[in-house]
């Protein structure tokens, strides 16, 4: 056997008969693959680094609303369709992939307090400062035919918040009190009641689909059972809580957005004490949702700022913030994981990536195989001081880290307090 | 319940380690290749069998593999081989320089760099290597165009290149010991070892340590990022006259001046074997399979490792003393460098059969070459990790926790981890009697201890040891001085 063609077998390898293939032989001996654990946090730092180049999470901005968006909500069935709805009345419907708005409807006269879609897709929900109820097909009307609701309902009370039910046609609304309706008839079914004051968004449970939350402004979170059409059970916090939102995944858990800059994450079975409170917001929060897979979420505040919160952490993994972008209203994650929606008062809805440095698109299966790798490198090695310290670092607008600053040296010095107290009592 | 959530998570990852480790090992069926080897007759012995015997009874490609080059103008030679094995690199002594791919024969660059040289290496690929002149150390292009003149590396005798961290470290006649980064072409560390001239070097390719021998029959171990030797071993009685160092870092072969050649442990520094050679030996090398070539004057044994056996494995005498000695790395060959120019020797079952492509791979092209290249630059490992214990990374920082639970405590002025103290819960009808209180007291009353010893291996009579060891804090370890006593 000469030479050259020992050396061939080891160079090429023919497959299929004509594919001829660069021969990669290998050898997993732990002697031939020497410094296993530097190489390795060698390659996580680069990694880590390489994230925070790539992380270029802002993607468009949809442009059109002439007042400030005051609430948004999900197409069921369609992921590149959004509405939103403005405080001149106005709802508009946009594309996403064309960043188009492609219908625009005037539902009310004042605010659009609040809009759901119907679990199926062909129709959706708003309410307004009008008092009234209206329901609009999803889609566009015919050439010659005017935008008109389906079904408008007249109540005596302001309305401030709608849902849908997940699966049946019953729909919710809050204002005084909180009100179920069946979608055929003008009266609603039954109200809820449980306080003196006004309540301010109500929220249906995807799994648990007979059980609602609701947000009322004497700082109460009271649960309903649609069965028994009776309240459940209350939790009272120390300040007012904006919105809730139910955990798309577990059945009992819901995180409540509220004033006092923190959100809190409750199980339902033992609301007296929260699960998680998530602290890091610099002012009040005014909403939050869940990601489909359930493991995070995105809370939008007044601060002029979204952040990405994972369920069990009690700090953000991420935050969004522009220079252009004032104080976030509304704040959805879109059904595929993928995005996030904000809307904020100066009259633009902002289109985010929910992992800021995830590339999007088809990928190869060396491409994805590689950044499997440098993910799980990132993981094994993440509480390495160097690689925590550049992980997590993140530029914040000056005056949100001066805030946070502020904060810091507050809460320190009530600790200090107490403390002082706790030890001269001994 | 964040504790358990922990331990289960680190019983997960420990399990599928075990499981990568297992599927891994299993591989081992679908290696192309098999080792060489030797076997002499009943009756024969090994080491009468000559080189022209062995070239005569393989076939013509592994024949050709043994060949001399007849040099003897320029003195005697030093050589180097790559990491992949195929190019070898020839420096003699009077000035000559000649870069081959010694397989095909093709000769890549042949000069005279007009001074004495002490020392060639090939640095990272086979586009560049060093050479370590009389008066400074040179680099050079493939092509023989000199790319850099070190003047701060003056009087260099010995070098050695740690593939992984792009580090050339060199010996100088005046006792320093300086560490060069090819990669960015910056200086490192540059320590006074205060060990006189060094002239024997060697390198712990598992942890990137570099081993010097000095004229007091000690041998010190040196890290870029400590200005003490992280050990001293006193090994012969006279000066150290060679030093090798296996490829798994487990083994040290030294040769001194009173004709003995040790074998050590190098996980803890004591002698394994010792061998009396009636000439001693000036050089030594590990293959890849744990054979020792020594080099007793003009004379070159080859012996298995770790047993070593008074009766070498393969013999062979070169016309003149021998200078410089190297085995060639995924092949059967041994090179030797003398007086006369350059032998290389045919030692079946020295080389690693199969290679790993995306290692070292001695079949590459250029283009994976150059694509080696970028990722091993992107791959490359900081000096500040050179420590004697390779896996230091993986362990917990036990230090920096301890400190900070102290801090901690201070902070909030309690131990948050604390566990209360056990207190016996009243029960009725005479279960609260004295006796039996303290009967219920005994039970958990060594708890902690227990813990301590549940976490640590069982004592057998291998793992006894007088002084059970604490961890140094620091992460490199404290410098350790053993002395070995014979």
């Amino acid at each position: 056997m000469n030479a050259a063609y020992l050396q061939l077998q080891y160079i090429y390898q023919i497959c299929n008969d004509c594919v001829i293939l660069i021969a990669v032989p290998r050898n997993y001996d732990p002697v031939l693959h020497p410094f296993e654990v530097p190489r390795e946090y060698t390659r996580a730092l680069n990694a880590t680094k390489l994230e925070r180049v790539f992380a270029k999470p802002f993607l468009s901005s949809l442009d059109g609303h002439r007042d400030g968006v005051n609430c948004m909500a999900k197409h069921p069935k369609s992921l590149s369709t959004v509405l939103s709805g403005a405080c001149d009345g106005e709802v508009k419907i946009w594309n996403l992939t064309k960043r188009q708005c492609i219908r625009t409807l005037q539902a009310h006269e004042g605010f659009v307090r609040g809009m759901c879609a119907r679990f199926c897709g062909t129709s959706f929900f708003t309410v307004g400062d009008d008092k009234t109820v209206k329901q609009w097909k999803m889609e566009s009307p015919e050439y010659g035919e005017e935008e008109e609701p389906i079904h408008t309902i007249l109540g005596k009370t302001v309305y401030t918040g709608i849902d849908h039910h997940w699966k049946e046609a019953v729909f919710a609304t809050c204002g005084h009190q909180v009100d179920i309706w069946d979608e055929q008839r003008t009266s609603p079914m039954c109200s809820l009641t449980w306080g003196f004051d006004s309540i301010s968004s109500v929220k249906f449970n995807p799994i648990e689909t007979y059980l609602l939350g609701s947000c009322a402004s004497d700082r109460n979170i009271v649960l309903y059972d649609m069965r028994q059409s009776t309240p459940l059970k209350k939790v009272i916090l120390k300040m007012r809580t904006n919105t809730l939102c139910w955990n798309p995944m577990e059945a009992f858990i819901f995180t409540a957005a509220n004033e006092d800059y923190n959100l809190y994450t409750f199980d339902m079975r033992f609301l007296a004490s929260p699960v998680m409170v998530h602290m890091d917001h610099v002012s009040a929060v005014l909403d939050v949702d869940y990601s489909p897979t359930g493991k995070e979420f995105v809370s939008a505040s007044f601060d002029k700022s979204i952040r990405i919160f994972p369920v069990d952490k009690g700090h953000s993994r991420e935050i969004y913030y522009t220079k252009r972008m004032q104080h976030v209203i509304t704040v959805k994650w879109t059904s595929d994981n993928k995005y996030v929606l904000c809307g904020s008062d100066e009259m633009n809805i902002r289109l985010w990536k929910a992992n800021a440095s995830e590339k999007l698109g088809v990928l190869a299966p060396r491409e994805k195989a590689a950044m499997n790798y440098n993910q799980k490198l990132k993981e094994k090695f993440q509480y390495h001081p160097q690689i925590k310290r550049i992980a997590r670092h993140r530029h914040l607008p000056k005056s949100i880290f001066c805030q946070v600053k502020e904060q810091r040296i507050m809460k320190e010095a009530r600790r200090r307090k107490l403390q002082n107290q706790h030890e001269n009592l001994q | 319940a964040s504790s358990q959530r922990l331990r289960s998570h680190l019983k997960l990852v420990g399990r599928q380690e075990e499981l990568a480790a297992a599927r891994a090992a299993r591989l081992d069926l679908l290696l192309p290749e098999e080792p060489g080897f030797l076997e002499a007759d009943p009756g024969e012995d090994t080491c009468t069998v000559s080189q022209g015997d062995i070239a005569a009874a393989v076939d013509i490609a592994s024949a050709a593999k043994h060949f001399e080059l007849r040099l003897e103008q320029f003195g005697p030679y030093r050589l180097d081989y790559t990491r992949p094995g195929r190019h070898l690199l020839l420096g003699g002594r009077r000035g000559h320089v000649a870069a081959l791919d010694w397989q095909t024969k093709t000769l890549m660059c042949e000069i005279n760099v007009m001074e004495t040289v002490t020392d060639v290496a090939w640095l990272h690929a086979e586009t560049m290597f060093a050479v370590a002149q009389r008066r400074w150390l040179y680099v050079y292009d493939n092509q023989g165009v000199e790319l850099n003149c070190l003047k701060r590396f003056p009087g260099v005798l010995r070098m050695q290149f740690l593939p992984y961290h792009f580090l050339l470290a060199t010996a100088s006649e005046t006792g320093f010991l300086q560490y060069l980064d090819v990669s960015v072409g910056k200086e490192v560390a540059a320590t006074c070892t205060r060990g006189g001239r060094l002239a024997v070097m060697a390198q712990n390719p598992a942890n990137a340590v570099v081993h010097l021998g000095h004229s007091n029959g000690t041998v010190t171990l040196w890290s870029p990022n400590v200005k003490e030797p992280l050990v001293r071993m006193l090994c012969h009685r006279g000066a150290i006259r060679a030093l090798a160092v296996d490829r798994s870092g487990t083994y040290m072969a030294t040769a001194g001046l009173d004709r003995k050649l040790q074998l050590f442990d190098l996980r803890t520094y004591r002698p394994l074997h010792a061998l009396v050679l009636p000439q001693g030996a000036a050089h030594l090398d590990f293959s890849q399979r744990g054979l020792l070539a020594a080099a007793c004057a003009d004379v070159v044994q080859v012996r298995p490792s770790p047993s070593l056996p008074r009766k070498p494995y393969l013999c062979h005498r070169l016309p003149l003393p021998a200078h410089g000695l190297r085995f060639c790395p995924y092949e059967d060959v041994l090179g030797a460098g003398h007086g006369a120019g350059f032998t290389s020797l045919l030692v079946p079952g020295a080389g690693e059969a199969n290679f790993d492509a995306l290692e070292n791979n001695p079949y590459r092209s250029r283009k994976q070459r150059q694509e080696w290249e970028v990722k091993a630059l992107l791959e490359k490992i900081p000096a500040e990790l050179i420590t004697l214990d390779p896996t230091c990374l993986d362990r917990v920082d036990t230090a920096s926790m301890e400190q900070k639970r102290q801090e901690k405590i201070q902070r909030l002025g309690f131990d948050p981890h604390a566990k209360a103290k056990f207190r016996p819960r009243r029960k009725a009808k005479g279960g609260s009697s004295a006796g039996s209180l303290l009967r219920r007291k005994r039970k958990v009353a060594h708890e902690e201890q227990r813990v301590r010893c549940g976490s640590s291996p069982p004592l057998t009579p291998k793992n006894l040891t007088p002084h059970p060891k604490k961890p140094h804090p620091s992460a490199l370890g404290e410098p350790k001085r053993v002395r070995v006593v014979r």
